[in-house]
């Protein structure tokens, strides 16, 4: 199992050395245009936040698997974990918030010991849709894991597992060995007791990251085609795909650089630059809050230290009013999130 | 003078073809982009047809552009090799044919 950026002490495990090399080279020779100066061409920039309508939390880096292309560097050996103190602090803010959508994330969200009360605190608030982003292969990791499709149900959670292929070889290339294998596994488990059935309120949504240096598909024609290899080969259902383009950060960006592809990525970014996506990319809508309770526009934003543009920096100080409205960080990863349909949390945006 | 025939960058520069013959050029693009659409065929299998087609007709830009869509439509490289042998066959194949011409002529020739 290959290890963390931040255990291997690379130098791309600090937020600003990423941002150095998004911003030099191609974007400051003039070859790319800057994010800003891009959305700023359809009288986009500075991008604004709307209503709040999802809180994702992120309750820790730790994880069981090493993905190659995880934005989060999460990993075994990361040591970042959410509190039960700042949970608290969250749950306040959840039972007051406007948001329709809780999103609890990770690393292994199910890895922090205080997850299954936050889940079943966090149930007892009632939001529309409570989504736990599980990778599946924690179900199969250990005895103590094995019951987690019946908690789910016990909640009602909205479970979103990551599935890079419906082929073993390309899913084991990017999540690491016996990975695909394990989340068969899970998913039948949770298609057992009702989890991703056409008809059920259960709902089990799959994510695809491409596994390269390339961009996804047609979200429609690939969630067709998974469903049909899927349901072929192995009887497995689930309700919706969510294709998600990989940014150029962190694991991602040091695979691009080692692999030298970061320069090809970037122009294959910009030149799928689409701006009808600018309105409805998922920081306009959306609050990431940290393990430790800061906040930013989005997961990737958090994972480059680009806290939210507001005098409210911490879930113990939060006002959802004084951050309506905030602008929004942006920097070159942003591509990421505008090329072809969009690409968000939930998949395209168009 | 440029050291080699090919540069992949050119591939970006594709669409400029209509800037010196407009109309037909805009032709070309609009009636490849409805080629491509689903169909009958669904634009997978097209993508499997243009990468097979590419190597037949041994284009780089087509090669580089196509291997990179099938990525994009999660298609294997084993379903791309596959594609890549249907096209060796019947470039094979249609090589192979001509010896019965070939054979005819020996026949007719011979005593």
């Amino acid at each position: 199992m290959i290890k963390s950026l931040h255990k291997r002490n690379s130098e791309l495990a600090n937020s600003k050395r990423q941002l150095e090399i998004l911003s030099n080279g191609i974007f400051q020779n003039g070859n790319l245009p800057k994010f800003k100066d891009k959305i700023a061409e359809t009288g986009q920039f500075p991008l604004k936040a709307k209503k709040l309508e999802i809180l994702q939390i992120n309750v820790g880096y730790m994880c069981n698997q090493v993905c190659e292309h995880c934005h989060v560097d999460a990993g075994p050996d990361r040591k970042e974990i959410m509190t039960r103190e700042t949970m608290q602090q969250c749950l306040e803010v959840i039972k007051n918030t406007g948001a329709h959508t809780l999103d609890l994330t990770g690393g292994a969200p199910e890895m922090n010991p205080d997850f299954r009360w936050f889940v079943e605190e966090a149930s007892k608030v009632g939001v529309k849709d409570f989504i736990v982003r599980s990778n599946l292969t924690i179900i199969r990791a250990n005895k103590k894991y094995y019951d987690l499709p019946e908690f789910f149900k016990k909640h009602n959670v909205h479970v979103i597992s990551s599935m890079p292929h419906w082929t073993k070889g390309k899913t084991d290339k990017q999540r690491g060995n016996g990975v695909f294998d394990k989340s068969i596994k899970a998913l039948q488990e949770l298609n057992a007791i009702g989890y991703g059935m056409p008809d059920s309120s259960l709902r089990l949504d799959l994510v695809y990251n491409p596994s390269g240096a390339f961009l996804p598909g047609n979200q429609a024609s690939m969630e067709k085609d998974f469903k049909k290899a899927l349901m072929d080969d192995f009887g497995i259902h689930f309700h919706n795909l969510f294709t998600i383009t990989n940014l150029p950060i962190s694991r991602f960006l040091d695979y691009l650089i080692a692999s030298e592809n970061y320069e090809d990525y970037m122009y294959a970014l910009v030149e799928a630059y689409n701006p009808q996506t600018v309105k409805s990319v998922m920081c306009t809508n959306t609050l990431s809050i940290s393990w430790d309770g800061y906040l930013y526009d989005c997961d990737f934003n958090q994972m480059l230290n680009l806290p939210v543009n507001s005098k409210v920096k911490h879930i113990s100080d939060y006002n959802e009013e004084l951050l309506e409205g905030r602008t929004i960080m942006i920097s070159q990863h942003c591509y990421g999130c505008t090329a072809g349909a969009g690409s968000s949390c939930q998949g395209s945006v168009t | 003078m440029q050291k080699t025939y090919y540069d992949p960058a050119d591939l970006k520069k594709f669409g400029k073809i209509t800037e010196w013959s407009e109309e037909l050029g805009n032709k070309f693009f609009d009636y490849y982009a409805k080629v491509f659409e689903e169909g009958k065929l669904s634009a997978r299998e097209k993508s499997l047809i243009a990468l097979a087609v590419a190597h037949t007709e041994q284009c780089p830009y087509c090669i580089d552009a196509y291997t990179q869509d099938g990525l994009q439509r999660g298609i294997t490289k084993e379903e791309m090799m596959e594609a890549l042998h249907v096209g060796a066959a019947i470039k094979g194949g249609a090589t192979l044919v001509h010896g019965v011409q070939m054979m005819n002529k020996v026949n007719k020739l011979e005593m």
